[in-house]
């Protein structure tokens, strides 16, 4: 484990979080104090250890498979940013170009 | 009807001595006196709460006796109630209303508590103090120069400026119980899957837990009671019978084994701090409860181990907030940078820290030295507390270092980081663990007494127990009734 080398501009990139130069300087720092905080489980013996996902594993919890109403659409699109009809509108996704 | 207990309140309606509609409107005007001062509410539900105390009062006509019969409720902003803004103190959903309620709120609901208002938290649940709230600020009523805790901050005060008969929070690594400590109030989060998580807003999925704030240990087993178990809208829910827990209610500790952890030194913490929890422990021996030292060499682990697991969960949790569906949308040239502008512009920085240090810890070449390896160590400390229970019953400890601090005391992410620290372990182990009231400092520059909190620890299920060593303490020491909060200026202003 390498600590204070994240690399913030790349990170925001794969979070689709836009930031401005001060805030990369910022939160680099910040984080880099935290990484350092955490190399400390560098010191734990794990090698043999199981990972823990959850710690009361449930697996395949099913439920009949009927049909159950879902939530009322004209409830659902209230609360859209921007919708046409019965549709949510949303930016180009596909250039027209392509 | 200051401190008067949500027991006492549903007795009372419940015999017709009051009503539902007198108890909400009477704590509606408290609320008006004093929410301007204390700011517990991001929004007061007072529609709402009339319609609700009708119902209430018309069921009980009727011959139904509620368990919560008018009880006046606070609920944390991320958790859904139909019609209602949940925002999360987040400006990424300051006008979201909520179309479905959840499971928690639901039986609450059913079971006669009245819904008095939406309460503060920091964003999305994240931090430690209320602090990072994006929509307003919430003061510790015995001290309005300090912070109530966090993240359920504005749950915690509400109860103790008397703004609320009982609350719901949500607990992912100290959520519930520091701000109980910090605010003089009970503040218990059971075991994780025991009370449904559908309708609370996702930080961590596999932490996050509801739980309630109360003034009795009582009043918490009632709410528990009433909330636990099974749902089949959270799949992780725990199907497994749920033992009510108020007949669990006990006066003593006889033949009850105390855990005292040995990592756990007092020695660190400020000489009257550590006076009062050396007390509390001897209060506990002198119930007749045998103390026993036990080992948790790994639970130094826990903040780092916290600090990856939860930041990963929440960054893959926060994908949703994209500016599409719901929510706010900042438009840009195209969809990519419009993710990136709603993003920026709706989330705070705290947020943005857990969201990038998570995304770090689960990209490429980092996700087994950091993530798995945090998985690991969870391993450990879970294992390390089931052999500690092994020789005792419930584990004590502080709830945190420190009585409530002043705002803006810990700038630093990391000094705010190392609050929780008496908190993760047991959130990483899943297990129930509350902070019960334990006595009273007065740091310089305090306008007065502040309240510790005791956290007190069972294995995985062991709620009924838990309680039961609670109440007992709690009822044999009386902190909570040798104190009350200073008077709270009226002012306008509240929500």
């Amino acid at each position: 484990m390498a600590s204070g080398d994240i690399d913030v501009a790349y990170v925001a990139k794969l979070a689709r979080l836009a930031l401005t130069p001060a805030e990369i300087e910022r939160f680099g720092t910040q984080l880099g104090a935290l990484l350092e905080h955490v190399d400390r489980l560098a010191g734990l013996p794990v090698d043999d250890v199981a990972a823990t996902a959850a710690v009361i594993a449930q697996s395949n919890v099913m439920r009949a498979d009927v049909p159950v109403p879902s939530l009322d659409r004209e409830t659902v699109l209230r609360a859209a940013p921007q919708r046409e009809g019965a549709y949510f509108r949303v930016p180009r996704i596909i250039a027209e170009d392509a | 009807m200051e401190a008067t207990t949500a027991r006492d309140i549903a007795r009372s309606v419940n015999a017709g001595e009051t009503s539902a509609v007198e108890r909400a409107a009477a704590m509606l005007e408290r609320i008006d006196e004093r929410d301007g001062a204390v700011g517990a509410y991001l929004a007061v539900t007072r529609e709402l709460a009339r319609e609700s105390a009708e119902r209430v009062d018309a069921r009980v006509a009727a011959g139904e006796r509620l368990p919560l019969a008018g009880v006046p409720l606070a609920i944390k902003d991320n958790m859904c109630v139909t019609g209602t803004p949940t925002t999360c103190a987040s400006k990424i959903l300051a006008n979201w209303v909520a179309p479905y309620t959840a499971t928690a709120v639901r039986r609450l609901l059913d079971a006669g508590a009245i819904p008095l208002g939406k309460t503060n938290l920091d964003e999305f649940a994240m931090g430690s103090s209320c602090e990072n709230s994006a929509l307003g600020r919430t003061a510790n009523p015995w001290d309005l120069s300090r912070v109530p805790g966090g993240s359920s901050g504005g749950s915690a005060a509400a109860v103790a400026a008397g703004e609320a008969t009982v609350s719901i929070g949500s607990d992912t690594g100290g959520s519930i119980r520091e701000p109980a400590a910090f605010c003089g109030v009970v503040g218990f989060k059971p075991t994780y899957g025991r009370i449904s998580r559908y309708g609370l807003i996702a930080f961590a999925s596999s932490l996050d837990q509801i739980g309630p704030f109360s003034n009795t240990v009582a009043d918490a087993a009632l709410l528990y009671d009433v909330m636990a178990g099974r749902d089949p809208m959270d799949a992780t829910t725990v199907d497994r019978a749920v033992e009510p827990s108020l007949p669990g209610l006990r006066e003593d500790l006889r033949g009850v084994r105390i855990g005292i952890v040995k990592e756990f030194g007092l020695g660190d913490l400020d000489p009257e701090v550590r006076a009062a929890y050396e007390r509390a422990y001897a209060d506990l021996a002198a119930l007749g409860a045998e103390l026993v030292e036990v080992a948790l060499p790994t639970a130094d682990y826990g903040i780092a181990t916290y600090y990856l697991i939860a930041p990963a969960e929440c960054s893959s949790n926060l994908a949703r907030f994209d500016g599409m569906r719901y929510g706010l949308r900042v438009e840009a040239a195209d969809v990519g940078s419009t993710y990136e502008a709603t993003r920026a512009a709706g989330f705070g920085d705290e947020v943005k820290r857990r969201i990038l240090i998570g995304t770090y810890a689960l990209s490429s070449g980092y996700y087994d030295a950091y993530y798995v390896r945090a998985q690991k160590a969870r391993t450990l400390i879970a294992a390390d507390f089931a052999k500690a229970f092994e020789a005792c019953d419930a584990i004590a400890c502080p709830a945190a270092a420190s009585p409530a601090f002043a705002f803006d005391a810990k700038a630093d992410p990391v000094s705010m980081y190392l609050m929780d620290y008496y908190t993760i372990p047991m959130s990483l182990a899943g297990l129930p663990s509350l902070s019960v009231p334990c006595g009273y400092v007065t740091p310089p520059g305090a306008a007065g007494p502040l309240p510790l909190g005791l956290e007190l620890s069972a294995p995985l299920f062991a709620e009924r127990a838990l309680l039961g060593i609670a109440h007992a303490y709690e009822r044999s020491t009386r902190h909570a009734e040798r104190h009350r909060i200073p008077a709270i200026p009226v002012s306008a202003g509240a929500r």
